[in-house]
């Protein structure tokens, strides 16, 4: 049912040029920014810096690269977020969900899956883009894959909180702009710290927890804080929409 | 079980304290289709919304064939088609495509899918629509596609809101007769403001007026209410009221704004043949003679008001 749900959430997307477009416009900006990161890297690369200053292509193209995309994706989640449930509310097709033999922890758990699968098929495309560098270099496939798989996750995170406000109101736009706003403030909230980084508060940026997987590395502490993350607001999205049930 | 697929116990729904919905009960036997009615904002979807899941009610309970809305959501709403007011199309889609989703949204078996959507567009002669966009549909194709979306499972209970809303009279008729036949073998409710509607398509009728249940009954109760006891009567050369007064089985005459007589008269004593022969006799001059309709207002007023005295 879950699968059902989401397959028809792919097909809206997909319906319209909507998907189409944000898929071919943010894979354009991506695209650019991996040439200019394969050209500074000979720039850089050629000059003088000391060979203990080197690093691989990999990494150089790939910090590029994802460093850019999850600030990207900061604009681009809401705005595939938004139309999620507050849609669905001002077109009142609600109770077409509602009155069909599922529970709302399908419902949710499937738009969720639906946004996911089309925001993996733009991660498989950019990891697809950097294993190009393979053709004539021998690349870090362990560091494009904790990477992505970062990024994924951080995407997934974005989702999650789009999704919860997408069930507060009945306006896109409205949940756009305040999922935006949380997810700004919960990426800087590091850097508003910078002075004490051991602060609890500083802790629960989304950033501090992406920094392991840009490194190439797996940490299971950030896995868990992402787990909790998603399950927190998709549990909050449930919560919402069964409120709705019981007050009307 | 027996035959009933739908029983509601005492629903109560309160909104921020009023009540909009108070302590109705009725149910819904197998083949029977049972019209809604009610005035605006009478509590005719909150009610429909309860019964189909859509809101919890704040007392009370909804079987579906004798399982609770409320304890097994997912199996009672396997049972249940229901058309909102608003009619939930995902408008981007095409007709095939929505149908579609809703087939397998309703668990029909991915095998018999493609089966179910060709009988659900037959029914609501949507056949030569299926590759359209909903959004470029009018308003009445459309509202058939939301009619099929509620058929598609082929559920037991089948829960109409306002289904005939924006359709042209030719449509109306057809999906009239496409509701008595779905109530041939299933169970219908419908709500709707148009009593002509309701005396057309369905066996019982409930009446229900600011979140009570003022009438419950069959059609033929609801046509008795709505006639009473009267005749509208119209003379060239008008008699003394008096004269009229003095006929066997007349209780009352009034006389109308537009010079007509409303006379009421005793349960089975009608005196219209009376009337006919006293106006031949002393050239009353009657051109117009036929039993007085109460109009749906005072239906409802006279309901509520024995409500109230009750």
């Amino acid at each position: 049912m879950i699968l059902n749900i989401a397959r028809k959430e792919l097909k809206s997307l997909f319906a319209s040029p909507m998907g189409w477009t944000i898929l071919a416009l943010l894979m354009a900006l991506l695209g650019n920014f991996y040439l200019t990161g394969v050209n500074k890297y000979f720039e850089v690369m050629s000059g003088a810096v000391r060979p203990a200053e080197r690093v691989g292509v990999t990494i150089f193209v790939g910090q590029t690269v994802f460093g850019i995309a999850r600030y990207i994706m900061l604009f681009a989640v809401p705005l595939l977020t938004m139309r999620l449930i507050s849609e669905e509310r001002r077109n009142q097709t609600l109770p077409f969900l509602f009155s069909a033999p599922i529970s709302l922890t399908e419902i949710v758990l499937g738009k969720f899956v639906g946004l996911i699968i089309f925001l993996s098929i733009l991660i498989i495309y950019i990891f697809m883009m950097l294993i190009t560098l393979n053709i004539w270099s021998d690349i870090d496939f362990g560091y494009l894959l904790a990477n992505s798989f970062g990024l994924w996750l951080l995407l997934g995170s974005f989702s999650a909180l789009g999704i919860y406000f997408s069930s507060l109101t009945k306006q896109p736009i409205i949940a756009a702009i305040l999922s935006f706003i949380s997810l700004f403030a919960l990426i800087f909230l590091e850097s508003m710290f910078a002075s004490d980084p051991n602060h609890w508060f500083a802790y629960i940026s989304l950033m501090k927890h992406f920094q392991s997987f840009s490194r190439g590395m797996i940490d299971t502490s950030d896995l868990i804080y992402f787990f909790l993350f998603i399950s927190t607001f998709l549990t909050l999205t449930i919560r919402r929409l069964d409120a709705e049930r019981l007050r009307g | 079980m027996s035959n009933l697929t739908l029983e509601a116990i005492e629903l109560t729904r309160l909104f921020g304290g009023r009540e909009a919905v108070k302590n109705v009960s009725f149910h819904l036997e197998k083949g029977e289709v049972l019209g809604f009615l009610g005035p605006n904002g009478a509590g005719k979807s909150t009610t429909m919304r309860m019964l189909t899941g859509n809101l919890a009610p704040s007392i009370g309970t909804v079987k579906i064939c004798g399982i609770d809305i409320i304890e097994n959501p997912k199996e009672a709403k396997a049972l249940i088609g229901y058309l909102p007011e608003m009619r939930p199309l995902y408008k981007e889609l095409t007709v095939d495509e929505f149908l579609t989703i809703a087939a397998r949204l309703h668990k029909v078996p991915s095998k018999q899918i493609t089966k179910a959507v060709e009988i659900a567009k037959q029914k609501c002669g949507l056949s030569h629509m299926s590759k359209r966009l909903i959004e470029n549909l009018s308003n009445g194709y459309q509202q058939r596609v939301a009619i099929a979306q509620a058929i598609i499972h082929n559920p037991l209970v089948v829960i109409l809101d306002e289904p005939t809303v924006g359709l042209d009279p030719i449509q109306i008729r057809e999906i009239r007769y496409l509701i008595r036949e779905i109530g041939q073998k299933h169970s219908v409710i419908l709500s709707t403001h148009i009593l002509p509607e309701v005396e057309m398509v369905c066996d019982r009728v409930q009446i229900i007026d600011k979140g009570n249940l003022v009438f419950h009954g069959s059609i033929d109760e609801l046509k008795q209410h709505r006639q009473g006891n009267k005749l509208m009567v119209g003379f060239s050369k008008a008699p003394a009221i008096s004269a009229l007064k003095d006929i066997e089985g007349v209780i009352k005459v009034e006389k109308t704004e537009d010079q007509m007589y409303r006379i009421h008269f005793k349960d089975k004593q009608s005196p219209s043949e009376a009337i006919v022969n006293l106006s031949v006799k002393n050239r009353w001059g009657l051109y117009q003679i036929a039993p007085d309709q109460t109009s749906l207002e005072d239906v409802f007023v006279q309901l509520t008001e024995k409500k109230q005295k009750n």
